[in-house]
């Protein structure tokens, strides 16, 4: 494979489209909202209309508006159709067969609604990292590499020295988007300076926060990006081997990953020699197999091992030994899918957006109690209100807006009243949330914070992996002192034992998960304090006479073994 | 002894047994197939645990002790990882499985209320199987169908927007085939 070849392979595929292109969403999304038979049905619609020699139907990923699939779009004319079904079809192409002969479309029933294309949702997105997404066939290399793919790494290979593609990084201020915010470059530098002759680079796609779905679209919609990018990570830092590690629960994108893996294997782009240069590069999937923990880098990497996902203390870094003790650079798929446009792009054009401190683009997905569900690309710095009021707008409920969860378990509810704060790394971590890695999940006024922050802690409880105590018992005592607190029999000392043990557990733990794991509690206390006292069974006039409940306030051994009704409850230790 | 349906013998530096099972049941063959391509190395433990589920169903005792010897791991070691993980199963599952998404997205758009109907429906607990071993009824972290939440899969196949009525409904359907 030459860089010629790459030019010739993108022409082929240019030449081989027809003139008008039906794009039908393939995703995970629209896929379980039947858009596989809309496929067919559109197909045989074309057919049926002898259009075939100008009109095909593509199947491409997600197209952002996942809430109202499955999605259609004509190009290049525009035309957005949302909750498509297969009656649709033949509106569908009678509509494109009346613009080509110049007339008016035919009025039809069964005609589907169009997207609303001009709505702030489509309007203020930039999209940079999901560039190709919903807009090329996740499944052929050649659409990729027509797209302009491969590029990046075939000029970071062949115009650029390893240490030079490090400074591009870094100088661009990309940081990892899986939630830490660590300076990408930074990262990238520690692990290029390791003597070593073995070094791996990994793709963290263990997406476990719940209502976070950017990099399952990431890896559905544009897998060769997320290649890329990873081969270009493996030259600047001088590893041969890498991995992605995938979730089960992600068929489809472990699927397309293989495929594409497959793929640019056959064409030399991984591989041996990659663009006649010396570099050698392949990459394997490993499959996770449901633990929430494994998301966490050291348990990531004890998982690709075939062990127990259970963290390893730092230091030493997976920089400095990793993988079978050896360096190892660890990335999020987002950043390794933000890293092809800084090459092709130069860093400076990719600093030039967001802010200060934050630089580029972040993929939210916007899901909850929200008119417009689906995944947003949005400059760093844009106000939280505009991605849930503009972008997303507002509640269908009728109810208002109450708040926000960013962050996923680690993360915080953010109340409306703080919707004006930007979405950087430091503005969400000083209103006492993070950014995490994407899911933004709204919540109006139905939402019981208690319960909220009870539903985190009983997935922190269920996820610990019990390697550290203060994580695998202060989880357990959490939850007890929350439910205490639902049910209406808690005290106030309960309350202060609770803020307590919130301390501890976050200062004590040995990795991410129980270190972030009291945020939603801490996040729901600092905002919403008077939905846990007003359920708590002392009231004021109580404490003003010195008569405090005793029971509940101090844990004794039966406290310990038994649940709040009375049944055992399971031992914490 | 049951009439052996594995393949020719192929020799095989495993010894003698490899690729064929005593049992001659021909999932053995094509287990070994998987640890042969990962050349029997014990980092494979995880991705040869899927393949087994994937052939057997679940992880029998006697199974996990065939692969622990097969990757020259103490069966301790090959016990803790099936153990460790929720995806693998060390109990058989029912014939029709309800996996309700209990994401934030799903629970805040009231996965809750799914489960609860469906485990009065089928009078099985949630992350249990019922007696008739027809229903396995499980929660999972999040499945990324947010977007189309509540989602729940049956039987593999995510479906989105559900609720507790059309959910019954589903079930019911599966529950009544038998009966009748």
């Amino acid at each position: 494979m030459l860089v010629d070849d790459l030019k010739e392979i993108a022409e082929k595929e240019k030449a081989s489209h027809k003139a008008i292109r039906i794009h039908v969403c393939s995703s995970t999304g629209c896929i379980s909202a039947n858009s596989l038979p809309v496929r067919k049905a559109l197909e045989a619609a074309v057919k049926a209309t002898g259009l075939d020699h100008t009109v095909e139907v593509v199947g491409v990923g997600c197209m952002d508006f996942c809430g109202k699939g499955p999605i259609v779009q004509v190009v290049p004319e525009g035309t957005m159709y949302q909750q498509v079904n297969e009656e649709n079809a033949p509106a569908i192409v009678a509509a494109i067969q009346a613009a080509s002969n110049g007339t008016a479309a035919p009025a039809d029933a069964q005609t589907p609604e169009q997207a609303p294309l001009d709505h702030p949702f489509f309007q203020k997105q930039l999209r940079i990292v999901r560039e190709n997404c919903g807009k090329i066939n996740p499944e052929k290399i050649e659409a990729y590499i027509a797209a302009g793919g491969y590029q990046a790494l075939a000029k970071a290979l062949l115009d650029m020295s390893p240490a030079e593609v490090v400074e591009e990084i870094t100088q661009s201020g990309l940081r990892g988007r899986g939630g830490g915010g660590y300076p990408t470059g930074l990262k990238w530098a520690t692990v290029a300076k390791q003597e070593s002759d073995r070094k791996f680079v990994v793709c963290n796609a263990d997406e476990g926060d719940p209502g976070a779905f950017m990099d399952r679209s990431l890896l559905e919609d544009d897998p060769h990006r997320i290649l890329e990018g990873m081969a270009i990570a493996a030259y600047a830092v001088g590893a041969s081997q890498g991995y992605v590690y995938v979730r089960a629960e992600y068929p489809l994108a472990i699927e397309r990953l293989n495929k594409a893996i497959q793929q640019a294997r056959r064409q030399g782009i991984l591989g041996a020699q990659i663009f006649e240069s010396k570099f050698d590069f392949r990459i394997d999937v490993r499959i996770g197999a449901g633990a929430f923990v494994c998301g966490e880098e050291t348990a990531l990497m004890n998982s690709i091992e075939g062990r127990r996902g259970v963290p390893r203390p730092r230091p030493p870094f997976p920089a400095q030994k990793g993988l079978w003790e050896q360096p190892t650079l660890l990335n999020n798929v987002e950043t390794f899918a933000t890293i092809a446009p800084i090459i092709k792009n130069g860093a400076d054009w990719f600093a030039g957006i967001g802010t200060d401190k934050s630089k580029g683009t972040k993929i939210f997905a916007l899901t909850g109690k929200i008119e417009n569900t689906g995944l947003v690309e949005v400059p760093m710095g844009i106000k939280l209100r505009e991605i849930v009021e503009e972008i997303g707008g507002g509640s269908p409920t009728g109810l208002p807006v109450k708040a926000v969860q960013t962050g996923g378990p680690a993360g915080g509810c953010i109340p409306a009243s703080q919707f004006d704060t930007n979405v950087d790394y430091e503005s969400l971590g000083k209103i006492g949330s993070i950014m995490g890695s994407g899911g933004m999940i709204v919540m109006d006024e139905d939402d019981n914070m208690v319960e909220v922050a009870r539903f985190f802690m009983e997935f922190c409880m269920d996820e610990s992996c019990g390697k550290c105590i203060p994580c695998r018992a202060g989880t357990v005592q959490i939850h007890r002192l929350l439910t205490k607190i639902r049910d209406g029999l808690a005290t106030t000392d309960d309350l202060q034992t609770l803020e307590d043990l919130c301390d501890t557990v976050r200062n004590t733990s040995l990795c991410g998960l129980g270190q972030l794991a009291p945020n939603p509690v801490l996040s729901t206390l600092r905002y919403f304090r008077d939905e846990y006292t007003s359920r708590l069974r002392d009231t004021e006039s109580d404490r003003s006479f010195g008569t405090v409940p005793v029971p509940g306030a101090m844990h004794t051994l039966s406290d310990l073994h038994s649940g709040p009704d009375g049944l055992p409850a399971e031992s914490p230790l | 002894m049951a009439v052996a349906t594995a393949g020719a013998k192929t020799p095989s530096p495993e010894g003698p047994a490899a690729g064929k099972h005593p049992s001659g049941d021909n999932r053995f063959k094509m287990l070994e197939a998987t640890m042969k391509r990962h050349q029997y190395s014990p980092d494979a433990l995880i991705e040869v645990l899927h393949r087994a589920q994937e052939l057997f169903g679940y992880l029998e005792e006697d199974l996990l002790l065939y692969i622990a010897q097969k990757l020259k791991l103490p069966p301790s070691r090959v016990y803790g990882v099936a153990t460790f993980y929720h995806f693998f199963s060390l109990k058989p599952q029912g014939k029709h499985t309800c996996v309700v998404c209990m994401g934030t997205a799903c629970f805040v758009k009231g996965a809750a209320k799914i489960i609860t109907a469906v485990e009065q429906l089928a009078d099985v607990a949630m992350g249990a199987t019922t007696e008739d071993g027809e229903l396995s009824l499980m929660t999972a972290r999040c499945i990324g169908a947010c977007g189309i939440a509540p989602a729940v899969v049956y039987d593999g196949v995510v479906a989105g927007h559900q609720n507790a009525e059309v959910t019954i409904e589903r079930v019911k359907g599966w529950l009544d085939d038998v009966s009748g």
